[in-house]
């Protein structure tokens, strides 16, 4: 019995720890973006409680002085312009590979994979210079053109495994109770995908809002630019840092991607899973 | 018995439809991973189109500078350190988390936060963090008597500035890192641990084989596969990020104590406005990168074949 | 209703030659059931004439049209595929009106034709239902309506009972039979259970390793098999078989009795020495060895023999064939 309750304690104990470490920076966010100046800008203070009451002050400021709204609204037509250039050209080239291509389409897959391991590191200086000669630079339409590198490779995988996981048998019933390849598709695959699109389009957005390096090369001019590199340029000038609104505005950027992701998470991490071999 | 050549006109629509990706990949990842081979022995700079080649004086530079040494040094430094302590960390927290208990949902949710948000805004919170003046560890220090008064364990200053001191410095990227990659580690682990059979397990607590035994005779060899694809994520994540090293401390303090490739080569290329150093040093990622390719490469195999 | 006709027909799978070389003719309004264990090729065949695979060399008649290059759908075929293939995503009444609203036919006609369907196999119920939520045997009456409602003019059917539990695959083959009577069309039927074979078939047509080894109706398979294959293949326990030189003697396990059962003249004794008895309900079967031949016989309760004795067991004449060592060919005495 007692060899039990400490065996539980210890467990609960050890989450808390765990938990503690993942979530505090979170914690921090939301208790200094309600913070007084007054409060929060005293190292005598516990920082991980209000010691006075709590403001709006910095939400304020947040929304309606800085160009937070600008960013969010950037990142958003950004992610969506990514996400439906995405889906276009995966679906199709997945449905080719994992359905009607022979052997080449295997090793036409695997090369597709493989542009997924050429990191925005490794890119962003040629990309840079291919941008500056399209005019692009200051562009939100650079970021269209650029992101999808790193989404569609890893969304065609995706999709890929989605299309192998639907019984040939189904497909082969739809030609034979009268469509052509293209009518199947689109009236037995396509409405049978739907979880792996949705799947799909959670994770290209999620990439899309936690890009940071091509942002940050392509785009100087803070009209243009999105929420990450807005954040980490715009509210931080200098030594003179915007605490309470920088804070603020990482948190209400982050809380819905992140809940969105923990939905889809099971089936990305299925994705990313090479080595189990069970797609 | 199954098919296995599609028929002329189905072969003609899998052309058709994979040539868009082709194509894309090709001119905005093909293209630009040779231009970079090609930046690299030029002397391309950003402003001006026209650049002529230049042989290998770009690497013979760059092997003489030591802010290159420094951050070469430095991006396996992190990266190794970090990958050890996520195993150790996705370990404990894996076979806490395949129980089940009341309230996982939200625990779920809370661990996995670092992963699920956007790594530059996690970083954000992070840097009240590591303040050097309002740090709400320096605070917890000082409240358990370990820091601001002589003789305390972590000096008498009233602060530990985190980001002013090399080391430091270094620590705090690695626990941005550690902390970004854990939920990830995790998540892949669990599943490796649940697809080990539960009769093997079972059997061999049948057999007497007291929790290390199992743990490394069973369960260790038999998640094997499964850490090798963790270790390959999270050096592929590590490695290449400059992320949280751009927002923490730009590669300071200076000259260059938490510099790293990938910021090394923005800074040169991006800021200095020398594409061609730039490509020189990110082109140093490329033998790591072609590693994991090519393990990548057996395992996909594998799993085709299986 | 149509014939169907194949010529000559291959199907090769880099080395492995799934079909190899299929000549085979299917009346108007047949049964014809494709008989063979797995690997003989007989779901190839299928696919061939479904045009989901593309001939190696031969070709396919439907009626006296060579269909070889003719997508699946405009072959006038209908399908019953072994895990029925239902759409997951609709419900009962889509599944069946699936090939019709391909087609663009009106609606009242569409909803006529599937009660229609639906009435004939008694799945008027469930049409508003999804697939996930009926049973095994409702799905397999839901995958058949959807073959007919289009009235193809050749049905096929792979292993469609293969998934039913034993209770239900009884009343299901009477079932499929009655159908196919009453609506009259063309239908190949594959399958690996020779029981369902017998049952089912105007005619069998037994598969090994491509090719057609025998032709037949159902009797002819049982009683005159055309080699050691079918012989041995057809037949549950299968044939016995006595090694006598160049030849092979082969009678099946009910005409193996005890001799003083056998009266007539004409028949072969042999000194049957008995190993193994199984009661199996309503008969006995006895396992033994004539010579260093492993026999068995399927006796009635009433004649039962002792384990460890031997016995004098006769086979008439009429029931004995033969077949030749090397090549396994019937050989006509």
């Amino acid at each position: 019995m007692l060899k039990r309750m400490v065996t539980k304690s210890g467990f609960y104990g050890t989450l808390t720890l765990f938990i503690a470490f993942s979530a505090m920076p979170f914690y921090i966010m939301l208790i200094t973006m309600f913070k007084r100046n007054h409060d929060l800008l005293n190292p005598d203070n516990n920082p991980f409680i209000f010691n006075e009451p709590p403001t709006l002050q910095h939400l304020n400021l947040l929304l309606h002085q800085t160009q937070f709204p600008v960013f969010l609204l950037n990142t958003l037509l950004v992610g969506l312009a990514v996400v439906c250039i995405t889906v276009l050209l995966s679906l199709p080239a997945a449905y080719s590979l994992a359905r009607l291509a022979g052997n080449w389409g295997g090793i036409v897959g695997v090369g597709i994979f493989l542009t997924y391991l050429v990191p925005p590191t490794l890119l962003f200086i040629p990309l840079s210079r291919i941008i500056a000669d399209l005019g692009l630079q200051n562009s939100l339409w650079a970021l269209v053109l650029v992101y999808p590198t790193f989404t569609v490779p890893f969304c065609t995988w995706l999709l890929m495994s989605f299309f192998k996981s639907i019984p040939r048998d189904i497909e082969e019933q739809a030609l034979i109770d009268g469509c052509s390849r293209l009518g199947a598709f689109f009236r037995i695959i396509l409405p049978l995908s739907v979880p792996g699109i949705i799947t799909v389009i959670v994770f290209a957005f999620t990439l899309v809002v936690n890009e940071y390096i091509y942002a940050l090369a392509f785009i100087q001019e803070s009209g243009s630019k999105t929420i990450g590199i807005g954040l980490t340029t715009e509210l931080i000038r200098g030594d003179v840092f915007y605490w309470g609104a920088l804070m603020g505005g990482a948190l209400l950027a982050s809380i819905p991607v992140a809940v969105i992701y923990t939905l889809f998470l099971d089936k990305i991490i299925s994705g990313l899973n090479l080595g189990s071999g069970r797609q | 018995m199954r098919s296995g050549r599609p028929f002329h006109r189905d072969s003609l629509t899998a052309f058709a439809l994979l040539v868009p990706v082709v194509v894309y990949l090709a001119a905005f990842i093909g293209f630009p991973f040779v231009m970079s081979f090609i930046y690299s022995i030029s002397n391309a700079t950003i402003g001006d189109p026209h650049f002529s080649i230049t042989g290998l004086n770009n690497f013979r530079e760059m092997f003489h500078d030591a802010a290159f040494r420094t951050s070469l040094a430095n991006t396996f430094i992190f990266t190794f350190v970090s990958i050890a302590l996520v195993i150790v960390l996705a370990h404990i927290l894996a076979e806490l988390l395949i129980r089940d208990f009341p309230g996982k949902w939200i625990a779920r949710f809370l661990l996995m936060l670092p992963w699920t948000t956007p790594i530059a805004l996690g970083t954000i919170g992070f840097l009240w963090f590591m303040d050097s003046v309002y740090s709400p560890f320096d605070w917890l220090l000082r409240k358990l008597g370990l820091l601001g008064s002589p003789g305390d364990l972590f000096g008498p200053m009233s602060n530990l500035y985190w980001l002013a001191r090399p080391g430091l410095a270094m620590a705090s990227v690695i626990l941005v890192h550690v902390w970004r990659l854990l939920p990830l580690a995790t998540v892949i682990l669990i599943a490796g641990l649940n697809a080990i059979p539960r009769e093997i397990v079972e059997a061999a607590q049948i057999d007497g084989a007291g929790y290390f035994r199992r743990l490394f005779h069973i369960t260790l060899p038999l998640l094997f596969p499964v850490i090798g694809v963790t270790v390959l994520f999270s050096v592929f994540f590590t490695f290449t990020d400059m992320t949280v090293v751009w927002i923490l401390t730009r590669g300071g303090p200076p000259p260059h104590a938490t510099q790293v490739l990938a910021s090394l080569a923005f800074l040169k290329s991006i800021q200095g406005g020398d594409l061609a150093q730039g490509a020189a040093i990110s082109l140093f990622f490329f033998p790591v990168l072609a590693g994991i390719a090519a393990i990548v490469l057996r395992l996909v195999k594998k799993a085709v074949v299986v | 209703m149509a014939r169907v006709r194949f010529n000559d027909l291959k199907k090769h799978f880099g080395p492995v030659k799934a079909v190899d070389g299929v000549d085979l003719e299917i009346a108007d309004g047949e049964f014809l059931v494709l008989l063979g264990p797995s690997g003989s090729g007989k779901t190839t065949l299928m696919r061939l004439c479904a045009g989901l695979e593309e001939p190696t060399a031969g070709s396919i008649f439907i009626d006296d049209q060579v269909v070889n290059d003719v997508a699946p759908r405009k072959r006038g075929i209908a399908m019953v595929f072994q895990s029925y293939a239902l759409y997951p995503h609709m419900t009962v009444f889509k599944n069946i009106a699936f090939p019709l609203s391909v087609e663009g036919l009106p609606r009242q006609e569409i909803r006529d034709k599937v009660e229609w369907a639906a009435g004939l196999l008694g799945i008027a119920h469930l049409l508003e239902r999804k697939p996930a939520l009926i049973s095994g045997g409702e799905r397999q009456r839901v995958a058949i309506a959807r073959a007919l409602v289009r009235r193809p003019r050749v049905l096929l059917m792979d292993e469609p009972l293969s998934n039913l539990d034993a209770k239900v695959r009884h009343t299901a083959r009477d079932e499929l039979k009655k159908f196919q009577r009453e609506i009259g069309v063309t239908t190949i039927y594959v399958t690996h259970d020779q029981v369902e074979a017998m049952g089912l078939g105007d005619r069998i047509a037994v598969m090994n390793e491509g090719k057609i080894r025998q032709i037949g109706s159902p009797d002819e398979i049982y009683q005159e098999p055309a080699d050691t294959f079918v012989a041995g293949f057809v037949g549950l326990p299968p044939m016995n078989f006595l090694e006598e030189g160049g030849a092979l003697t082969a009678f099946r396990p009910e005409t193996f009795l005890p001799a003083d059962l056998i009266t007539d003249q004409e028949r072969r004794i042999f000194n049957f020495r008995v190993e193994r008895i199984e009661h199996l309900g309503s008969y006995l079967l006895v396992y033994g060895k004539v010579g260093d031949n492993l026999m068995i016989a399927n006796l009635s309760l009433r004649h039962p023999v002792e384990e460890g004795t031997e016995v004098p067991f006769a086979v008439r004449l009429a029931d004995i064939r033969y077949y030749d060592r090397a090549s396994g060919r019937r050989i006509v005495k």
